[in-house]
């Protein structure tokens, strides 16, 4: 059951963002389509939440406009966003997942099945019913993607989904995010950790201090950066 | 000491007038806390998630009202509910029922100003959350409710707790009329004003005991609901 209209391509065009004043996002224009994960790559600072809290509408930028499959209406229809520290609901793993497809307006007789095959799909079908804030950093992660599954997104923003996890924790997240990559949703998701990109990226967007710097093909990225910036980035060089 | 023995005999004695006082006490006021939290709860959270001109001003005023005196409470609806009081017509001064409008009043502010609170802070935590979901407006109301509900028990026992201790506004409406509207705390004042003090320390220990099980019940509740939900 396929929603009629599309959040995708996702547009920004000359996007600028301000806080009081400091400018945190500098006219960037970027077009996202879909395809292989884009991965938003660069230090800390350099805006990438904002970026993904403006591409999911959760902020509006001050100057330039974002736009979801033409529309710039910011309701979410297809598209779904993973935080860093994704917010628990005070109830049960499964009731958590209901309430995403309760709000997602899944059919009441559709939902019980749906439930069990999205933990199963996270890998959680076990913990259905404990409470969701007794999960440890690594399952309320996949219990989160499994909540941003159940929009049935077309697109799929995540903001360093594994900063806090272990490596384990890591590699549940990072092969959930795959699957779902490889089933055409498409990735967008922020990173500071090289390997990482190394292991989903399809392209890059490497951004310093608001702007966008440098975009590609991951490959050619990581491997022949034609910035200096994104060399001393992949050196290891604190990039300021 | 002898006055408090005596007290714990007229409990223990099991007295009929002493447990329909109790009864009533409890009737009037659990009532008054289902009927403030119906409507305190829903404009507490209304409050919390709107902006408009004027909302701070409101707020201040709400969390004021918290201090309403029972006595200008009781003494605003009795003018309501006298014979020539718009709502005279009615007939119901100096009846229980006049005695629960009284202490709603009276603890609606408290209710409505604690889930302001309650639901303001949860919302900065769920704001980004319940937006990239889509959760329509009266959606995120009842949604914060729920998801509050441990905390917002500590509203409910405020409630109760001025309600079952308020002595001004039940006096006035209800006239602490011997076996139909003498609830606890109008019998503690008439007791000890007539010198008969054994019983009105029976009353007021049987208060205490009572509000501290209430208490003590929440507490358990809201323990073993936390283990079942987080």
């Amino acid at each position: 059951m396929r929603a009629p209209s599309s959040d995708l391509p996702l547009v920004l065009d000359n996007v600028s963002l301000q806080a009081g004043a400091t400018t945190i996002l500098d006219r960037l224009s970027l077009t996202i389509t879909p395809g292989t994960p884009t991965l938003i790559v660069g230090p800390n600072g350099s805006g990438k939440t904002t970026l993904l809290r403006l591409c999911m509408g959760l902020a509006l930028p001050s100057a330039g406009r974002v736009s979801w499959g033409g529309r710039a209406d910011s309701k979410p229809v297809r598209r779904a966003i993973l935080f860093q520290r994704p917010v628990m609901l005070r109830r049960t793993a499964a009731a958590n997942v209901a309430y995403a497809l309760a709000q997602a307006r899944t059919r009441r007789s559709q939902r019980a099945e749906r439930i069990a095959a999205l933990l199963q799909r996270v890998g959680l079908a076990d913990l259905a019913h404990r409470p969701a804030r007794k999960l440890s950093g690594g399952e309320q992660q996949r219990l989160a993607l499994a909540r941003a599954l159940a929009r049935d997104p077309e697109i799929l923003l995540l903001d360093e989904p594994t900063a806090s996890l272990d490596p384990a924790a890591t590699r549940g997240v990072e092969e959930i995010i795959l699957m779902a990559a490889q089933s055409g949703i498409k990735i967008v998701m922020a990173s500071h950790d090289l390997g990482q990109v190394r292991r989903l990226a399809g392209d890059v967007v490497f951004l310093v201090r608001g702007g966008l710097c440098e975009q590609g093909k991951a490959a050619d990225f990581l491997d022949h950066p034609t910035t200096r910036e994104a060399a001393a980035f992949l050196r290891g060089d604190l990039v300021i | 000491m002898s006055d408090e023995l005596s007290a714990w005999q007229l409990i223990l004695n099991g007295d009929p007038a002493l447990f329909a006082i109790v009864r009533l006490s409890l009737a009037v006021s659990l009532s008054a806390v289902v009927l403030a939290a119906l409507a305190g709860m829903p404009l507490g959270a209304l409050l919390a998630l709107t902006r408009f001109p004027g909302r701070s001003m409101l707020v201040v005023l709400l969390n004021a009202l918290m201090g309403l005196p029972p006595v200008v409470v009781g003494l605003a609806v009795y003018l309501l509910l006298s014979r020539s009081g718009p709502l005279g017509a009615m007939g119901i001064l100096f009846t229980p029922t006049a005695m629960v409008i009284a202490q709603t009043i009276l603890i609606v502010p408290i209710i409505a100003a604690l889930t302001r609170q309650t639901v303001e802070d949860l919302w900065a935590e769920y704001r980004d959350e319940l937006t990239a979901m889509d959760v329509s407006p009266a959606g995120r109301m009842t949604t914060l409710l729920w998801d509050a509900r441990f905390s917002l028990m500590t509203a409910l026992l405020a409630g109760f707790g001025r309600a079952a201790a308020e002595v001004g506004a039940v006096m006035i409406v209800g006239g602490n009329i011997d076996g139909f509207t003498r609830t606890m705390t109008t019998a503690v004042a008439l007791e000890t004003s007539k010198g008969n003090l054994p019983l009105a320390m029976g009353l007021g220990l049987v208060l205490v005991a009572i509000v501290l099980s209430i208490n003590a019940a929440a507490w358990g509740t809201r323990v073993w609901s936390e283990r079942q939900a987080g």
